[in-house]
């Protein structure tokens, strides 16, 4: 319950704030980077960090869905066509994801990363010559649904998911490929099936924060979504920890406050940038997080494992 | 119980498994030995359904699975102790033990059979937050089978238990082996450590290069001049 009264107060903070004129249309723009960049991490942590499968595909996905949700929304410039566009966007990059979990299935470590890097770089090449798509000039006008309210339902709604999911016995089935696949198997874990999951689950993800994207900032080309674009991502949940979803969101809000602050040194900001992802991972080379999560945040103990619950309580009882 | 008819594996150009048959029978600890690259891992791996066989069948209680998934056999009753222990290492050993019941929907007789396996191995118990990473090689060795017990199998593989344990540990582990034996899972068991092996063994096969070459009794085989020579020592 606290949970919950804890996330009506952030919104409501924030929309007074946001209708009070006190937060300005740049940090707005800020807010709804950290909110895309929250999603993007933690569901390439579900793909990476927890079932431990290397993905370099999440611009791929984060492209089919931002085209399509815009696609979408040019024909029908009305909110059920904005959701709709949402919706198309998600299904098309899970589709996708279903696609490259397959064949990847059989490929481990750099290769998997590779092949998902070529999956993605496709993609990007297919935009830059569909006509639908305006190849490189890109898609200029998309009509703008994305405000703070939709922002706050999407992160919370895909974050509250994916906690659940990692922390019930498909998650479990998901870490236990990642700790051990040969052992998961053994134990009768369908690995391929909960690697496809991962991908389907993580891609879909992606897509919607695509959506957010091309929603939010009505401009899309296909080079926004290059080889530079997976590896931040990765950065971030490397960064937050792998298999920490609240390292996620810490490292995507740290990291996006981090280089608003850092425009004002222009001509240094990169390398500013990069010094202080360096002196984070000498310090914290497990990440923020490590593969905990924040106890008392509103994001954690959610699911709640019932058998160990029983085990305590039968334990207690002795 | 288990039938392995006229099996065959490849890996790619490899033969690794040449018309293997055998059989284990209800009860009973069965020892395969051989020397490394013998293929004893290869028929552990396609009897519990992680590798396919190019030819022959599995049968198991008189159904033919050779087609079942890995999945399936677990809950038929197989449960497999993979070679080098394999436990999750970033996991509690509880949390191991919990997807060794992965399969099973009945929390009760689960967590009986935690109660079971704490039983017989009480310094899981004492360990039971600690993550498995952090545990001595004999422990995780004991993990790795409890683990396997948390299915509730009706045959168990192990494969290479005695592996890098110290010859104290190695007695205790297959002590036991008979002891899980002795409540009733029939055993399955692939050494190096022949010697012991046998010495356990109601009955053993002998492979080389990818074929049994050699079956009878513990007993029988431990008296076997050629065992002697090849596996222990003279
Ligand atoms: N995944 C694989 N790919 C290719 N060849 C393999 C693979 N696994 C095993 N082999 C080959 O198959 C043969 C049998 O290997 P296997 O692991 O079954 O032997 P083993 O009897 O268990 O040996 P050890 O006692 O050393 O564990 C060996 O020649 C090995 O090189
Ligand atoms: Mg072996």
């Amino acid at each position: 319950m606290r949970k919950f009264i804890a996330l009506g107060l952030v919104y409501a903070i924030v929309q007074i704030l946001i209708m009070t004129n006190l937060i300005s249309g740049y940090f707005q723009a800020t807010l709804v980077t950290i909110g895309i960049n929250i999603i993007l991490a933690v569901s390439l942590n579900l793909i990476t960090g927890f079932t431990g499968q290397f993905s370099l595909g999440h611009a791929g996905f984060m492209s089919v869905g931002a085209y399509v949700c815009a696609i979408v929304t040019m024909r029908m410039p009305t909110i059920p066509g904005f959701i709709l566009g949402v919706v198309l966007g998600a299904v098309a990059a899970a589709i996708l994801g279903f696609l490259v979990g397959l064949p990847t299935l059989r490929l481990r470590g750099d290769y998997l990363a590779i092949a998902t890097l070529g999956m993605s770089e496709i993609i990007r090449i297919i935009f830059l010559n569909l006509e639908i798509t305006n190849g490189a000039a890109g898609l200029i006008g998309i009509p703008q649904f994305i405000n703070w309210t939709w922002l706050f339902i999407f992160t919370v709604g895909i974050v509250l998911l994916l906690s659940n999911f990692v922390k019930s016995a498909h998650g479990r089935a998901c870490i236990s490929i990642r700790e051990d696949e040969i052992a998961a198997e053994s134990m009768g874990v369908d690995t391929i099936r909960y690697k496809v999951i991962a991908f389907i689950i993580g891609a879909a993800c992606a897509g919607i924060a695509g959506a957010i994207y091309a929603s939010y900032f009505y401009y899309l080309e296909p080079n926004l979504f290059g080889f530079l674009k997976s590896v931040d991502v990765l950065v971030i949940v490397v960064l937050g920890g792998l298999g920490s979803l609240s390292g996620s969101m810490l490292a995507a809000i740290l990291l996006a406050l981090i280089s608003t602050y850092l425009q004002s040194f222009p001509e240094i900001r990169m390398v500013l940038y990069s010094l202080i992802l360096i002196v984070i991972m000498i310090f914290r080379p497990q990440g923020l997080m490590g593969s905990r999560e924040i106890s008392l945040s509103v994001f954690s103990k959610l699911g709640n494992n019932k058998l160990w619950d029983r085990f305590k309580s039968q334990k207690g009882g002795h | 119980m288990l039938e392995i008819r006229n099996m065959d594996v490849h890996y790619g150009m490899i033969h690794a498994l040449k018309d293997v048959s055998f059989e284990v029978h209800r009860g009973e600890i069965v020892v395969l030995i051989g020397a490394n690259g013998a293929g004893k891992t290869t028929t552990l791996r396609t009897i519990s359904g992680l590798q396919r066989p190019t030819n022959g069948q599995v049968i198991l209680n008189g159904v033919d699975i050779t087609n079942v998934s890995a999945q399936e056999r677990v809950k038929m009753g197989i449960s497999h102790v993979p070679e080098g222990r394999r436990v999750f290492p970033g996991m509690t050993v509880l949390e191991n033990l919990e997807l060794g019941a992965y399969l099973r929907r009945d929390r009760d007789g689960i967590l009986e059979d935690l109660e079971m396996v704490y039983e017989r191995f009480p310094i899981l118990r004492d360990r039971r937050k600690q993550t498995a990473g952090t545990l001595s090689g004999g422990e995780q060795q004991m993990l790795a089978i409890g683990r396997a017990l948390m299915s509730r199998p009706e045959i168990l593989f192990l494969d290479e238990p005695s592996m890098g344990l110290a010859p104290i540990l190695v007695q205790e582990i297959f002590d036991i082996i008979q002891s899980i034996n002795k409540s009733g899972t029939t055993i399955l068991l692939v050494e190096q450590n022949a010697n012991m092996a046998l010495q356990v063994a109601d009955r053993a096969y002998v492979m080389e290069t990818g074929s049994i070459v050699l079956s009878g009794t513990g007993s029988e085989l431990m008296s076997s001049d050629e065992i002697k020579k090849a596996y222990l020592g003279g």
